[in-house]
Parts: structure tokens; C-alpha cells; sequence
């Protein structure tokens, strides 16, 4: 039987950090699809920091952990509030579109 | 420490964001027609918190609250004085641009205010928990900035790019701060300086300083993380981006510099050559991407980008010495961005703002005070002596060369002589150009005032006095090592 310890734990959290940025950089269709990319980036800080409270017998990561769930509601909250006075504009939220300025 | 002894240190912060609240909810019962009103009550919170940061009623004493998440020190005083008066300046220079543009809302004071109350945060902040709080509190006030102009095309995809990279980089930060959490068994900064003193080669912990570092980066907008900067600079409404180019990066910088001096003084070998690096490509794009702009707003960014640079160098020395050049050059920098926004501010002609660099063409013919005013100010930007800008520079190069780094401030004259190039073009199209035509005359009081109290600043003023400045900054630094 396998043991899942704290290493697993953190390979998860890499690899959902790494497809969140992927995703903030690759994508080109949809703005919507970086906010969720965001989401999966504080997601992996989250399993990260959870995974090591369990690991050190520490409860500041858990804490720590709950301070960012907060902050990320806030977080989409603006961004949304920002994408849609974006798309009030344009009338688009491709990432591709937003390009008024440029050198 | 009581509860009540321990707020009694917080009275600035306490200030602001009680005053903030009382101001939001002012604003929403009477409306948009309290703008003005409010935006005065918000300028005397800030000078309020201001005074207060040294008048604190428990005296002028220095503590670390909240478990050492909270530090009250020299170090943070300084930055908050900074950040209060550059905060204030924001609110006072606005009026005149949002009357104009038909932005005279109320929330524009009061995000202000709660984004001086994060950067408060920020500059004492000695727990990576206090840190992400105080970064964010600061950021989610300047992504609405930003897009404040919310009919604006530029201003909303300004806010949007702003929102998408300072959330790529708290991410990153806070990737960086788990793992540091994670290897050194602590998120208090004493503690994970203890820690990482006493491990060798903890390849865990690096990871995480540098992923710390980069999500530092961006948020004082330091080359290879500055791709946001010249856009939303350009796309937010000026006044705002006064503020951007002020305030929060002395904010960010700062939080930097205690991140890095505070919990890592014991792996200075292992962060000494990323800020180096990081130093020298900002440098580096400050110095040429800069010269193709042909809009002011664009040109600061780079020029900003440029001067994260230089301050960078001083924090690469990793001394004390460093740390109080890094302090003097924000401090210099923050004077001089007002000044040259408030001239920025002044470009106006019947309908509206105008940005290009060439209107400002002959300005000396049209326009004399304003022509001397941004001289003096491209002058203390470009670093030529005997402005302020010159002092600011020449610290941060002597504390790299105090600090064996010799190539790094070689580097960093070949950049500022570079980058005096496209500062002093302008001078050029001022005094001998062919006129373009006039800005208008009236200015307003509060913009005369900050290019003018800028412009003397940094030439003669602070030419003067720079040693109390010195002295001021090296106090603050003391109290980090």
C-alpha cells in the first residue's frame, strides 16, 4: 500500500500551479479562462500550505490558508467587476481584443 | 501587551481605516456632490495618520505587535510618512483632471486612503501572513483605480492588465511564502531568519525566496516582471498614475527590502546575485525603451521601470549602508515623480489632457515657470548634479562599491548616462524647439504647488540638505539589522 505523504502533496500543488500559469499565458480566447487560471494558482498555494501545516504539527498554515480563500473571494470579486465594465466597452472579452495600447 | 496597549501603537492605521469607512458611508448618502468634501476630509486623514505616525499616544515609542506580525520601527516610520504625504499629494492634484473628465466620484478619495492603509501594512508588516494582507488590501484599491474611468477603453483594459498581473504575481509571492513557510517551520520573519541561518542549502527554502522575489518584482515593477507597467501607466487616468508611480512602489520596495534584509540576511549569497540580476535588467530597459516613447505617460513607466533599478542596486549591497541608499533614492524618487506628474498634470489645452511629448515644444517660449520647473525636474530624473536626483544616485552606486560590487554600479552609470539622453531631448524640445501651441495658463493652486515644492526640492533644497535626509534614512536602516 502506498503512503501519501507530504511530497505528493506537494507535487499536486506544482503541477496545479503550473497548469494555473500555463493557463494565464497560452490562453488567448477568453478572459474569464485567466480569472480561473488565478483561482487554480492560490488553489495549489492553498493545498501547499495545508499540507505543510499537517506535516510540521503547525496550525499557522491553516490559518494562513483561510487568509487566502478570504482574500481570493475578494480578488474575483474585482476582477469580475473589472471584466465587466471591460466588456461594457468592447463588447468582448477575448484576450487578443484588449490591445488599444500599444508601443 | 494589552489589547488596548497594543492599539494604541496602531494609531495611524486605525485611522485610516476607520476614516475610510465613516468616508464610504458619507459618500453614499450624499452622493457625488460630496466628492469635493470628501476628498478633504480624505487629505487630512492622511496628513491626520501622518502626524500621528511620530505623536503616537503611546509616545514615540518602536514595538512589535500582533506576535511579531506587526513591527513598529525607524524603518517603517519613514516609509509611512512617505507614502501618507505622496497618498495626500494623489487626492490634491486630482481635483481640476476629474472634474474635467466627469470622474468627480466619491470612491476615488476613499480607495486612496485604503490603499495607504495596505501600504501601511506593508512597511510594517514581519509575517508573511501580515505581508500577503497588507499587499493585497493595497492591491484590490489600485486595480479599481486603475479602471476608474470605467467608460474608458484605456483605462478599463489598463485595469485589467493591472488585475491579471498583480494577480499572477501575488500567486507566485504567495507560492514563494508556502514554501518558505513550509521548510522553515514558520511564517514570522525572525523566525525564518533563524532558521535559515542555521540550515545550509535548504534548496526548499531558495525556491521559495525566489519565487518571492519575482512576486516582488512585479509589484515595483522590476525588469523581466514590468511588461504592465507602460500599459497601465498609459490607459489609467493621470492622476492615478501619479499615484502608481509614487506611493506603491515606495510601498513595494520597502516590503522588499525588510522581506529580504529581515528573514534572509543569512542566505545574503544566495538572493545578493538575483537582485543584482534583476538590477541590472531594469536598468537596462529604463535606459533603452524608453527613447522610442513618444507619450509622457509611456515614458515615465520605463523611466520608473529605470529607477526600480538603481533603488535595486543599493538593496543588492545587503548592507546597512545599502538599505539607507535604497530608503534615501525612494525617497528622492517619490519627490520627483509628484512634481513631474503635476507638469504632466498642467499639459492641458482647451479640451482636455494632452500626453505627447511633443507638445511640449517650446514650452520655455510659451510658457516660462512650467519650462524651468520640468528642467529642473528631468534634470533630478536624468541624475545630474547638483539636483537631488544626482545624491540619490550617487548613494546607492557608493554602497555597491562599499560592497565589492564595483561591475554593478559601473553598470548602473553607463545606464543613467543612457538614460540622460531621452531626459534631456525633452529639455531640448522645451528651450529650442519651434512653439507648439500654449497649455493653459491656470493651473490651479494645488498643481503649482506640488511642481513647484518639487522643483525646489530637488534643486536647491535637497541639494542642501541631504545629509538630515541621510541621517533620517540611516536610522530607518539601523533598525533592520
Amino acid at each position: 500500500m502506498l503512503d501519501i505523504g507530504l511530497g505528493h502533496y506537494l507535487s499536486v500543488a506544482a503541477v496545479l500551479f503550473a497548469i494555473g500559469m500555463a493557463g494565464i499565458f497560452l490562453n488567448r480566447k477568453n478572459i474569464i479562462v485567466i480569472l480561473m487560471s488565478i483561482e487554480l494558482m492560490l488553489l495549489a498555494v492553498n493545498i501547499n500550505l495545508v499540507a505543510f501545516s499537517q506535516f510540521l504539527g503547525d496550525l499557522t498554515g491553516q490559518v494562513f490558508a483561510f487568509m487566502v480563500l478570504t482574500v481570493a473571494a475578494a480578488e474575483a470579486a474585482v476582477g469580475l467587476a473589472i471584466l465587466v465594465a471591460f466588456f461594457r466597452n468592447r463588447g468582448d472579452i477575448a484576450v487578443d481584443e484588449a490591445n488599444v495600447m500599444k508601443n | 501587551m494589552s489589547l488596548v496597549e497594543t492599539l494604541s501603537f496602531t494609531w495611524p492605521e486605525l485611522v485610516l481605516a476607520i476614516g475610510a469607512m465613516a468616508l464610504l458611508i458619507t459618500g453614499v448618502f450624499l452622493g457625488d456632490k460630496a466628492a469635493g468634501r470628501i476628498s478633504m476630509a480624505a487629505v487630512g486623514l492622511l496628513l491626520l495618520a501622518a502626524v500621528l505616525v511620530f505623536v503616537s499616544p503611546a509616545g514615540a515609542g518602536e514595538a512589535s505587535l500582533f506576535d511579531g506580525a506587526f513591527e513598529i520601527d525607524a524603518f517603517a516610520k519613514f516609509c509611512k510618512v512617505l507614502v501618507f504625504g505622496a497618498a495626500a499629494f494623489a487626492i490634491l492634484m486630482s481635483d481640476r483632471y476629474l472634474a474635467g473628465e466627469k470622474l468627480g466620484r466619491f470612491e476615488y478619495p476613499v480607495l486612496i486612503v485604503l490603499a495607504a492603509f495596505g501600504m501601511s501594512l506593508m512597511v510594517s508588516a514581519t509575517d508573511l501572513i501580515s505581508l500577503y494582507m497588507g499587499i493585497e488590501t493595497q492591491s484590490l484599491a489600485l486595480y479599481i483605480l486603475a479602471a476608474f474611468n470605467r467608460d474608458s477603453h484605456r483605462s478599463t483594459e489598463a485595469g485589467l492588465k493591472y488585475f491579471v498581473l498583480g494577480a499572477l504575481s501575488s500567486g507566485l509571492l504567495l507560492y514563494g511564502g508556502s514554501l518558505v513557510y513550509g521548510f522553515t517551520g514558520s511564517t514570522s520573519f525572525a523566525e525564518i531568519a533563524r532558521v535559515a541561518a542555521a540550515v545550509d542549502n535548504n534548496i526548499g527554502l531558495v525556491f521559495g525566496l525566489v519565487f518571492m522575489i519575482s512576486g516582488l518584482a512585479f509589484k515595483v515593477s522590476a525588469a523581466p516582471f514590468h511588461m504592465w507597467t507602460p500599459d497601465v501607466y498609459e490607459g489609467a487616468p493621470t492622476p492615478v498614475t501619479a499615484f502608481f508611480a509614487a506611493a506603491p512602489k515606495l510601498a513595494a520596495m520597502a516590503l522588499l527590502t525588510r522581506t529580504l534584509s529581515v528573514s534572509f540576511p543569512g542566505v545574503v549569497g544566495d538572493w545578493q546575485p538575483v537582485i543584482a540580476m534583476i538590477a541590472v535588467a531594469s536598468m537596462a530597459v529604463g535606459a533603452f525603451s524608453a527613447i522610442a516613447q513618444t507619450n509622457i505617460k509611456r515614458l515615465m513607466a520605463y523611466s520608473s521601470i529605470g529607477h526600480m533599478g538603481y533603488a535595486l542596486v543599493g538593496l543588492a549591497a545587503g548592507t546597512s549602508q545599502g538599505v539607507s541608499s535604497v530608503l534615501i533614492y525612494m525617497a528622492i524618487y517619490v519627490a520627483m515623480t509628484i512634481g513631474t506628474f503635476a507638469v504632466i498634470l498642467m499639459m492641458r489645452r482647451r479640451g482636455g489632457l494632452t500626453e505627447n511629448i511633443a507638445d511640449l515644444s517650446g514650452l520655455s517660449r510659451t510658457n516660462m515657470p512650467m519650462a524651468l520647473i520640468m528642467t529642473v525636474l528631468l534634470f533630478s530624473l536624468a541624475g545630474v548634479p547638483p539636483t537631488a536626483g544626482f545624491f540619490g544616485k550617487w548613494f546607492v552606486f557608493l554602497a555597491a562599491v562599499d560592497a565589492g560590487m564595483i561591475w554593478l554600479a559601473v553598470v548602473g552609470v553607463f545606464a543613467s548616462a543612457i538614460s540622460a539622453f531621452y531626459y534631456l531631448r525633452i529639455v531640448w524640445y522645451m528651450w529650442f524647439d519651434e512653439p507648439a501651441p500654449a497649455f493653459e495658463r491656470d493651473a490651479g493652486p494645488t498643481l503649482t504647488f506640488a511642481a513647484w515644492g518639487s522643483a525646489l526640492l530637488m534643486f536647491p533644497i535637497l541639494t542642501v540638505f541631504v545629509g538630515p535626509l541621510a541621517d533620517a534614512a540611516g536610522r530607518a536602516a539601523a533598525a533592520l539589522f
